[in-house]
Parts: structure tokens; sequence; C-alpha cells
């Protein structure tokens, strides 16, 4: 548990008060619900705070602490949803506190990911402050003595006429217990949009003063008395090693060396494991270097990224197999009918999360309970992973919430916890498990290498009479969450986090979109969520084929997108017109149609963020110079348009699209590795070479005004930089490139070809 | 790993005495045994900026920096910096709302201390020229550059008032 304050939070006692049973929330791809609030009644203790729901309590002095049950990875995610019950319950910001709370069933389903932190809890944190704020007036008006038609609550008080009392006093003095159904906290009116006084203000995010002193604390600085720390010795593939034999021999003159545990894994999570273990990280790290370990490995020893991506091609190029997850009537026909058709293959090679703070664990047994210290962004996906390598309920595992220096994704899978735990088990102590940056690296589950095919069939007029979409990568829900896979068109299941972006909003005829897992590179590596994830290759293929078709069809690529966004059939009006509206709107900014400098051109791509039930509109125009003799793309400018509904935390929202920009040009343009012989060929920033200072863009970032319901914000932006850079290369030079990272050596390639 | 021997230097101004081997990164000296954690491990070769401290008045990778080259020096870590997380640079980073994870920002603060008595009035080369081995990996530089360019002008004003 993690809090932060300006002051010192009041007392945390925990109270009781209303129970509710639960509230509602629909996630596609999430299972669990959370509760309103839990427990049964039990007498009103006197110095018990107020809670009216698990969300949040209030104390004696009116200061409310809210419970995060997001990830702190530097969305400032507690501020913008402590400002969610802020707005509602009426309380002065200058009272709220936040509360990063530890693992407790009560809290269901812990994930953030999926830019779905907002847009998830908007709805039953407003409920839930506006459920307090009704008991507060209620309250209130009893000990103004007046009727609670003229009251109204405002900063932390209730007031009526020139009668006023502070919410403290109603929580010291007041009747607070109350009982809502969860019927009767959906129904909680929550403010007009106009009547607004937090959401959409500018504010100071809560996390942020901390991370400028040294104090901010991070799972790498979680210690406990008496721990050992550790180093993994990791095998050669991620799947299927042994270990053979472990000579530590040479490590024994290492002062501090403790020993070398092979881990016994019953949960499957990390086989082939040795942790090397001493008295302090350094001596860990150095006897690690020292200790031989002989393993027998797996098949992926030798595999390369290229016996990836030619499995992938294969899986693409075959009419059968895969989910169908958009699969119209009269594909086929439209093709066969077709005057003219287009088809092209997209590729993207592996990227690494390269999150800063690289993997770590801090696992200890107390009480009777397992406690593991570390940043996680799924806590309900490793929880049981953890107790079955343990051999023990998921009651007994408890973990404790630490900000997270980078996720990105990496830290969905937790799979960096079950190690930890096991060593700790094995020694007879806690065990601190730090992975060096390389180490990292080769056990990250970066984004996988992608392959995709697209056609396009124009009938009459060039006018689009069918499209197809096939995609073939690692899928990381099918390696890490089966369950969580739904079902395509022709009962085959899929991974909607490896295909989303493909069923788009563009209205092309008969559509089919259909994905295919690549097991090769599920069994070379283990596939990950990373930042926007399946769109980062959908996009960048979709995107891309946009502006190739629009040429083919001699028709400027803004035009023809319009064309096909005028939200028709399925496409519904609201969605495609707002998308069509931040593609205008970014045109419009970056001087779409204006003559360019030589070897200059403005490209252009959009998107709707990752689901098509909670689409994020967004457009961007690059503008590229490139230098036709060294094959040098310069950056210059990014336009980038949003539409995410109503934003919450402003500034916030633009330090989230200004990141997710900037990986989008790192993706684009500097990042970027490749599978050798099993391994990740890339682990250090001596190749891996993610975007830094002098290579940054002018941004120009906008939202669109708005009241509707807040989407997600955080990674829509990362995917359309990558094509708006490769379509602006084509404006300015004619190269059309189809891989992403794009390298002065593949322009240079392209540039012989244009 | 060569024989554990006496290190005596000074950290934030009180005398750390240590015995580990000699060369023994000053990073882990400061986090493990000094337990100041605002200093960040991020890629152990010197090209991440997580770690960057002050030695003297030189700001140094600490996680490539032997404790043999400490001996006797100061050395200075983000807690450090200012009595009380005041710092024209620390309140420059809050007002533009700068760190997201925030895991480089202490590096990149204590490299841009460094910058900012280098170049009292940087340029935007300079910044780039001497920020450029700090990696965020969250891609807050906007913000950075945009912090280190307020500080300058507050520490500028107030040498200029003084």
């Amino acid at each position: 548990m993690l809090e932060m304050a300006p002051a010192a939070a009041g007392p945390t006692r925990r109270g009781f008060l209303i129970t509710a049973t639960s509230a509602g929330f629909s996630m596609a791809f999430v299972l669990a619900e959370p509760v309103l609030a839990a427990g049964s009644s039990q007498a009103a203790d006197a110095a018990a705070p107020f809670e009216p729901t698990i969300w949040y309590d209030m104390d004696h002095d009116g200061v409310v602490t809210v419970n995060i049950i997001r990830a702190e990875m530097g969305q400032h995610v507690g501020t913008a949803l402590a400002r969610i019950v802020a707005e509602e319950l009426e309380v002065d910001w200058a009272s709220v506190r936040l509360r990063y709370v530890d693992t407790d069933p009560k809290w269901g389903t812990m994930v953030t990911g999926g830019s779905w932190s907002v847009w998830q809890s908007f709805a039953y944190l407003s409920q839930a402050g506006a459920a307090g704020r009704i008991a507060l007036i209620e309250e209130g008006a009893k000990l103004l003595h007046v009727g609670i038609a003229g009251c109204a609550a405002r900063n932390g008080a209730v007031s009526s006429g020139d009668k006023s009392i502070r919410y403290g006093e109603i929580v010291r003095r007041g009747q607070l217990a109350r009982s809502y159904s969860a019927d009767a906290l959906k129904a909680m009116p929550i403010k007009a949009a106009d009547d607004r006084r937090v959401i959409g203000m500018p504010v100071l995010a809560v996390d942020i003063p901390g991370k400028t002193t040294g104090a901010a604390r991070y799972g790498l600085d979680a210690q406990v008395p008496g721990m050992a720390y550790a180093r993994p010795k990791l095998p050669p593939t991620r799947n299927g090693c042994k270990v053979t034999a472990v000579d530590d021999s040479a490590a024994l003159g290492i002062p501090g060396y403790l020993k070398s545990l092979v881990l016994d894994d019953p949960s499957g999570t990390v086989p082939g494991w040795v942790v090397v273990c001493a008295d302090s990280f350094v001596a860990a790290s150095r006897a690690a270097d020292l200790v031989k370990v002989t393993w027998s490995s797996g098949p992926a020893a030798m595999v390369s990224e290229a016996d990836i991506q030619a499995q992938g091609l294969k899986l693409i190029t075959a009419v059968a197999g895969g989910s169908m997850v958009v699969d119209d009537a009269g594909v086929d026909a439209a093709f066969s009918a077709a005057k003219s058709t287009l088809e092209r293959d997209y590729t993207t090679a592996t990227v690494l999360h390269f999150q800063l703070e690289p993997l770590n664990a801090l696992a200890l047994q107390k009480d009777g309970r397992w406690e593991i210290h570390t940043g996680n962004q799924w806590q309900s996906l490793i929880l049981p992973t953890l107790a079955k390598a343990l051999g023990v309920t998921e009651a007994q595992v408890v973990m404790r919430t630490y900000l997270i220096g980078g996720g990105f994704g990496r830290r969905l899978n937790g799979d960096y916890a079950v190690p930890a735990a096991l060593a700790a088990k094995a020694l007879g102590r806690p065990v601190k498990l730090v992975w060096t940056r390389a180490d990292d690296a080769r056990f990250d589950s970066p984004r996988s290498p992608s392959v995709q095919r697209l056609r396009m069939a124009f009938g009459d007029g060039g006018q689009v009479t069918g499209m197809q979409h096939h995609a073939s990568a690692g899928w990381p829900t099918q390696v890490m969450v089966p369950a969580f896979m739904p079902k395509g068109k022709n009962g085959e299941p899929y991974d909607p986090f490896a295909i989303s972006g493909a069923d788009h909003w563009y209205t092309v005829g008969a559509q089919r979109v259909r994905a295919v897992s690549n097991s090769l590179a599920n069994s070379t590596f283990r596939p990950g969520w990373l930042r926007s994830v399946g769109p980062g290759w959908t996009n960048w293929a979709l995107e891309s084929f946009m502006d190739e078709a629009a040429r083919a069809a001699g028709v400027d690529p803004l035009a023809f997108r319009l064309r096909l966004l005028g939200g028709n059939g399925k496409n519904g009006v609201e969605g495609a017109v707002r998308q069509a509206q931040v593609l205008q709107r970014a045109a419009d900014k970056a001087g779409w149609g204006s003559t360019m400098p030589a070897d200059t051109g403005l490209g252009l791509a959009t998107t709707f963020g990752q689901e098509r039930d909670m689409p994020t509109w967004c457009a961007c125009v690059a503008r590229v110079h490139v230098n036709r003799s060294s094959g040098v793309i310069k950056l210059e400018k990014l336009t980038v348009v949003v539409d995410a509904g109503t934003i919450v935390h402003p500034d916030g929202a633009l330090a989230q699209v200004e990141g997710a920009s900037l990986w989008g040009v790192s993706m684009a343009l500097h990042e970027g590795t490749e599978f050798v012989n099993g391994q990740v060929r890339y682990t250090n920033l001596n190749t891996y070479t993610p975007l830094r200072m002098r290579d940054v863009p002018s941004l120009d970032i906008e939202f669109i005004a708005s009241t509707l319901p807040p989407t997600g914000l955080g990674e829509p932006a990362t995917t359309v930089v990558g094509p708006a850079i490769g379509n602006a290369i084509f404006a300015a030079v004619g190269a059309r490139l189809r891989h992403l990272p794009m390298r002065p050596a593949d322009v240079l390639a392209a540039l012989k070809k244009a | 790993m060569t024989t554990p021997i006496t290190t005596i230097f000074q950290l934030n101004g009180q005398t750390l005495k240590l015995t580990a081997s000699p060369d023994t990164p000053l990073l882990w000296a400061i986090r493990d045994v000094a337990k100041l954690t605002g200093t960040k491990f991020g890629c152990g070769i010197g090209l991440c900026g997580a770690c960057t401290v002050h030695l003297g008045r030189r700001a140094v990778r600490s996680c490539i920096t032997p404790l043999s080259a400490v001996a006797g020096a100061q050395v200075t870590t983000i807690e450090g910096l200012s009595v009380n997380g005041q710092h024209p640079l620390q309140k420059a980073w809050v007002q533009t709302q700068a760190p997201q994870c925030g895991y480089c920002q202490s590096g990149q603060i204590m490299q841009a201390a460094a910058l900012i008595r280098r170049f009292p009035n940087p340029t935007d080369d300079d910044i780039d020229s001497v920020m450029n081995g700090n990696l965020c990996r969250c891609m807050a530089y906007v913000r950075i550059r945009q912090a280190i360019k307020i500080a300058a002008a507050e520490v500028q004003g107030v040498a200029s008032h003084a």
C-alpha cells in the first residue's frame, strides 16, 4: 500500500457503513466485477470514518482518502480517479488523499492496461461520490435543522441559506449509516457536464512531487531486514529448458555469495531457472556471471526472427486456418467481380518494452502469508499462478503495491514475481530478485513480430467494394489468459489484442478480418502486451495500405479516407463521423495540401484506438524530410488530434498523448530487435536505441472538446505515428516502406524501386 | 571482485565509511548501504543516466563509477540536491509536470543541475548535447527541456538580483 498526500492522511481504520452488492462495469475481457461495498453492518464506532463505499473513506476532519486499485506508472491515474470522486462528493481537493491499495479480493479485478482505467471507473466512482454527497446532505440537513431541499454541498460543507456545516463535523455527529442496492447506486444522479467544477479543470498530479526528490518508492526500492539479494541465471530459451548441472565453484570466492538455487516451479512459469543468491546485489550479480549452468534446451534454441516471419507468411497465405474476426457475406464475390484489386504485405519487427526500471520482486513469508513486493499491472492474473507455484491458496498471497518505473504492458505479465517467491521459499528467508538490464531484455515478453496481408477490391468508378485483412503474430492472450479469447465468426478463438484495429470503421463493402496465431512465435518466446498491443502492427498495415489504396485509386489520401468514414451500416454514424472529424482537423492544422520543400512530405494516419467498444478517435499528420543520398529520415513535426470524450485530467491526458506519440516515433524509426536462436539480439542501450532528446520532433497536440463519456488515451497515439511517417516518406520521395522499424537502408532500398 | 577495503567519502554532506570491494559500483553503495534509493538502476553500463549523481561538481554515472574513484570525494545524490526539494529544477519539474513514471527523473534532474552550472542560459543545442545521454522511456522530453529553461531562467534571475 502506498499513500500519497500533501499532508498526513487521517485515520484509516476501516469502519463499515453502507452495504451494496455490486456495481457494474462491462468490459469485454475482464471477468470479475468490483464490489461497491463489503461486509455487513456493524455498530457505528464513534471514531470510525465515513465509508459509504469501498472506494473511499472520510475521516472526522473531512479528509477523503480514495482507494486506487490501478497501478501508478506515469499516467497519474490516481489523480484522475480521485478527481472523479471529488467532483460528485463536492469535497475540497486539498482534502483528498490517495491510497494505492494492496491486493484484496474485495477490489474485484485489479488490472491496469488497455487505457481502460478512467473509462471503466468513471461511472462507479461518480456514483460512489454521489452516494456520499447525498448521505452527507441528508445528515447535514438534520444537524442544521433545515429541510434537505434547500441544502447544497460544496467544497466539503453542506449549506442552507446562511447556515453551513463542514463534512468533518457531519462525520463526527451524524448518523451516516446507509444501505444502497447496486441498482440504487447505479441510479445515483450524476452531474450534468455544465455543472462540473473538478473534471476537466487543471490540477497538479499528486504523484509528481515525490518523483523530483528521490522520495518516490518503486519496487526496486523495497527492502526488509534480513533479505538476501538474487539475480537470475536465465536459461537459453524462454520455454522448455531443464537444468542438467550447476557448477558454482568459481562463485565461491565472491564475498557474500550464498548459493545457487535450481527452481522447482509447479506453475511452469520459469522452467530451467537458476537463481543466484548473495548478501548484496553486486555479489549476486558477479556470482551469477561465474556460475556455470548446463541446460537441455527447448527447440526454440534453433529459431530466429526470419523463421517466425516465414511461418507467419505461410499462415496468412494459406486460405484455411485462423479465426474470422469479421466475415461479411460476399467478400469472395466482391473480389471476383472487382474491376481492380490491390494487395500488399506489411511486417513489423520484435519490440522490447525496455521499461527503465528492470524487473524485480521481493518475496517473503510473514504471519502465515506470502507477501510479494513489486510493481504490477495485473495482480488478478498472477495471484493464482503465485499460489500454484508456492503450493498455497490465493488467500495466502498478497501483493504489496509500489510505483512502477515504466509499465507499457510489461508488468501486465507478472511472471517475474514467481521466481522471487520460489527463491524465498527455497532459501527460507526474504529474497529480493533483481534483473540486470540484459536479463530484463532476455526475459521480456516482447511485442511479437507480425506479418499481414491486406487486399482491396475496387468496383465501378473506383468505389471500394471489398477488403480483407489477414494478420499473423504471437498471441499474448492465448499464451497467458486463453479464457479471455472470444470466438470468431467461424467459431475459432482469437486474441483480440493481436487483431484489434483491423476491424476498423471505414465502410469498405464486404469485409473480412482474419487473425492467425503464430505458434512458432508462441513457443519461442512469451508474446507480450505492449503499449497499444495489436494496433501497433494492425494500424501500421491498415493506414499504410489506405494510403497505397488512395494513390492506386488516384484520390488524395485524406479525401479517400473521409469518403469511407461516412458512418454507414455497422460503422454507426457517431463513430466514423468522429473519426472523420479528427482526421480533417489534423489535416487542416498541419497544412494538408500545401506545397512542400524538396524531399519533404506530409503523411497522415488515423485510428479508433484499441477496441470498437471503447473508441478513442485519433489522427496524426507527420512532416518528414528525407535525405536521398543517406536515407536518413528527419521527422520534423507531428500534428495529433484526439477525441477521447470527456477529459478528466487535461494535463495528464496531454502528457499521455505526448508520450504515446513519441513511443510511436521510437518504434517507427529508432528501436526494434530480432530473435536469434531463441533470444532477442539487442539487450542493452549500446544496441537497443529508443528515442532520445535530440530526435524529438515538434509536437502539436489538440483534444476535441467533448462531454461524451471518457475513453482511454494512453495508447492510441502510439499507432498513428508509424504509418503517418511512412506515408510522409512516400509523399516526400516516392519510396514506399512496408516494414517497421524504418531504417535509412530501407529508405535507400525503396528509393531504388521507386 | 577484489578484497574488501574501507572507503570513506562524503555523501550529501555526511561521512560514509564502508567496507567493500573497491570495484563495487557507487550506485549500489548509495542504494543498498546508505539506503538512499532516489538514485536508480537502469542499464548498468552508463547509457541511460538514471543513476546520475554528482562527484564534486561533475555529473557521473554511479553505475559505472567504482568506489575507488570516490575515496575522499564529495558525492551528491537527488536527496542532497536541496534541503527541502525546492531546487529551481525540482520546482520547474513540478511546474511543467515533467515526470510520468518518474524513474529516470532523479538522474535527469542531477544531469540538468550540472548542465545549468556549465551553461547558465542553455540553448536547445546545449540541452540536446548534455541531456541526450539521459533516457526517458516515458518520453517526457518536451517537458524536461521546458523545465530546464524555466529553472535556468530562475537561477539567472536570482543571480542577477544578487
